[in-house]
């Protein structure tokens, strides 16, 4: 046994060597790799919100549709607290900024732990009444709040906290590929060491069956207000990132939309798998922009092929999705964590196809 | 605000609860049947806007306005057949991903089929008479959204309440095994459920275009959000219910945006949605026996 585990952890710092190395080959050159860091820093913005949203939707079984709204929260804290202040006049130039706000600068890090926790205290004033509900009414009604966050994000009355309409811009961005994609090492580790808790065993079993989980004692409310919580203040990390990462951001950013991206990210990568999540996030992300090719007019033989212009890359996108949703409903990696053991038993399986040992 | 401009934002917005109504009643037939919101009907609406674009460039009203009801239906029976009928016996959740799928592949389809830029909507000259009654002012088409509303809700209720097409309906909304077992084709009822809410979206599109004047591809999600919830208000599963859930979501909405309050006016639907669930989860005029709370 011992020397499985020995096995699996030489793998796991090799496969993080390699990423490590992936990342500074990237980091060597930046303004030549520009493209691929961008790619890495979203990716990993997504896989941060995509586990979050699995945490509620795959370990606790809540189907909520607010990740939109709390990520606007926390992009708009983070983005506020870091802009620099000799930069604010420029942002604010239209309707002025809050005295109180002038000055005050905070880096970047706790800032984004602000804005997950103003993300988490939103979520505990609507969690009370709407954990009530189940299943679509609790995704309609999350949805509904995440719209009512953006509307008063908005607001003329926010003006001079949020801009209003114009949005906020000239936010400092990362200082190097590293520190996304630590920020979202950290935040994923600590979702997995809560998953992996007495507490992750309660969501489960409230996500398995709510009233046996009830009669073994699982205080259902206060579970689910933990697991929501805890899943909005990892989803306004993960817009405190998202901000840093697109550098300008307005209330648009944050429409239903995103939430539906992050929804098919879960479920490409499988509701209840962490490790799924991280995949998928990583395989839409880069996908996307690999599928770019289809953007581009294409000409074989002299014939210009009529299908091959802008957008016809999300609609194959988007196809694809509806294929993973109908005929592949496991999605990549099914409620399974990835483990070494799992990836050379399928090895080994294919080999003999006799089937590795239970 | 003097009273002829208060009758004005009434009328206007009686108009757009009208337009609401029609869709919602999508929502609430298919939610009755299904168990399912219906992500991809707002969407639905919005093609059939994207269908009367290019019917009216080569057809005259009167022949557009009948290919347009009949692509919309057959869309969404498309769309039944293709993306809730394989999932039938499989969980709530994964029905209500696909419809979020389907609704995200028709917006990607109509961005690159018609671009994301709006494309102004055709007139058809008739709807465009102005009416003057002292200080108000109404195109036909404010007038004949509210009339045409209610007599389609009629003719609905006729039709579900005395023919056995829509008895069957009553039957599969109750209990779809025990109907199954009665000698009633589930499938074919269920699918008679999309035409009728897809003819009406068609409906509705007609009128709420005619006055919007521009369709793109996401001017169909927010209105769906917004029928839905007008759906839940009225009480989910009812149509009288749905209807006066639309007049109210429109009116309310009007009066909001004539007051000033524009950038409030999609949040006050959903707290509206919100409190409803908190306050009588049933809505307006639900059965009382659910258990969605």
């Amino acid at each position: 046994m011992s020397k499985k585990t020995t096995r699996d952890l030489v793998l796991s710092i090799l496969l993080a060597g390699a990423v490590c190395a992936v990342l500074a080959y990237c980091q060597a050159d930046t303004s030549k790799h520009s493209y691929a860091i961008s790619i890495i820093e979203r990716s990993a913005v997504y896989a941060v919100v995509a586990v979050a949203m699995n945490l509620l939707n795959g370990f606790t079984g809540l189907f909520s549709l607010g990740q939109a709204g709390f990520m606007a929260i926390g992009a708009y804290v983070t983005a506020i607290l870091t802009i620099p202040v000799e930069m604010r006049q420029n942002v604010y130039y239209m309707n002025g900024i809050a005295g109180w706000l002038e000055n005050l600068s905070i880096p970047m890090v706790p800032a984004m732990i602000l804005g997950g926790l103003f993300a988490a205290a939103a979520a505990a004033l609507i969690g009370i009444p709407v954990l009530r509900l189940k299943s679509d009414y609790l995704a309609i009604a999350t949805l509904g709040f995440a719209e009512i966050i953006r509307a008063l994000l908005a607001a003329p009355m926010m003006d001079t906290i949020t801009n209003g309409s114009y949005g906020l811009n000239n936010i400092p961005g990362y200082g190097n590929v590293f520190q996304p994609m630590l920020i979202a090492a950290v935040c994923i580790g600590l979702m997995v060491l809560l998953i992996n808790s007495s507490y992750g065993r309660a969501f489960k079993a409230i996500r398995e069956d709510d009233v046996a989980a009830e009669a073994m004692g699982i205080n259902l409310f206060r579970h689910k207000e933990m697991s929501f919580i805890i899943s909005s203040f990892f989803t306004g990390v993960a817009g405190g990132m998202l901000a840093v990462f697109m550098r300008s951001i307005d209330t648009k950013t944050f429409q239903v939309a995103l939430t539906y991206n992050i929804l098919l990210i879960v479920v490409l990568g499988g509701i209840g798998s962490v490790t799924g999540s991280i995949i998928g996030s990583f395989l839409i992300n880069g996908g996307q922009e690999w599928l770019r090719f289809l953007d581009q007019p294409l000409t074989i033989g002299g014939v210009e092929i009529p299908l091959f212009r802008a957008g016809f890359r999300m609609v194959i996108y988007s196809i694809l999705l509806m294929v993973v949703v109908l005929f592949w409903r496991r999605g990549i990696m099914g409620n399974k964590e990835f483990t070494w053991d799992g990836l050379f038993r399928r090895k080994r399986k294919r080999k003999e196809t006799t089937g590795g040992e239970a | 605000m003097s009273a002829s401009t208060f009758a004005q934002h009434f009328l206007t917005g009686i108009s757009l609860g009208g337009a609401y109504a029609l869709i919602a009643i999508g929502y609430t037939m298919v939610y009755g049947i299904l168990r399912l919101i219906n992500f991809a009907h707002g969407d639905i609406f919005m093609i059939s806007g994207y269908f009367m674009i290019f019917a009216m460039a080569s057809f005259p009203w009167y022949v557009a306005i009948p290919i347009v009801l009949l692509g919309t239906i057959l869309l969404g029976v498309v769309i039944e057949k293709a993306a809730y009928r394989p999932l039938r016996s499989s969980p709530r959740m994964s029905v209500m991903i696909s419809a979020i799928g389907v609704s995200y592949l028709l917006q990607n389809l109509a961005t690159y089929l018609f671009t994301a830029i709006p494309k102004s909507y055709p007139e058809i000259p008739f709807l465009k008479i102005i009416f003057q009654f002292g200080g108000i002012s109404a195109s036909l088409v404010t007038l004949i959204t509210p009339v045409l509303t209610v007599v389609l809700v009629i003719a609905l209720m006729q039709l579900i309440n005395h023919t056995k097409m829509g008895m069957a309906m009553r039957a599969v909304s109750k209990d779809t095994e025990a109907s199954r077992l009665m000698g009633i084709k589930v499938d074919s009822t269920i699918s008679m459920t999309f035409v009728i809410g897809s003819l009406l979206a068609g409906v509705g599109a007609i009128l709420y275009f005619t006055d919007r004047m521009t369709v793109y591809p996401y001017s169909g999600s927010l209105p769906g959000l917004k029928c839905f919830v007008a759906a839940v208000l009225g009480g989910i599963g009812s149509i009288p219910g749905a209807v006066i859930g639309g007049f109210i979501i429109g009116i309310c909405e009007t009066f909001l945006v004539a007051f000033g309050y524009s950038t409030f006016s999609d949040a006050f639907t959903f707290l509206l949605l919100i409190v409803i669930l908190l306050v009588r989860p049933t809505g307006l005029f639900g059965e009382a026996a659910t258990d969605k709370v």
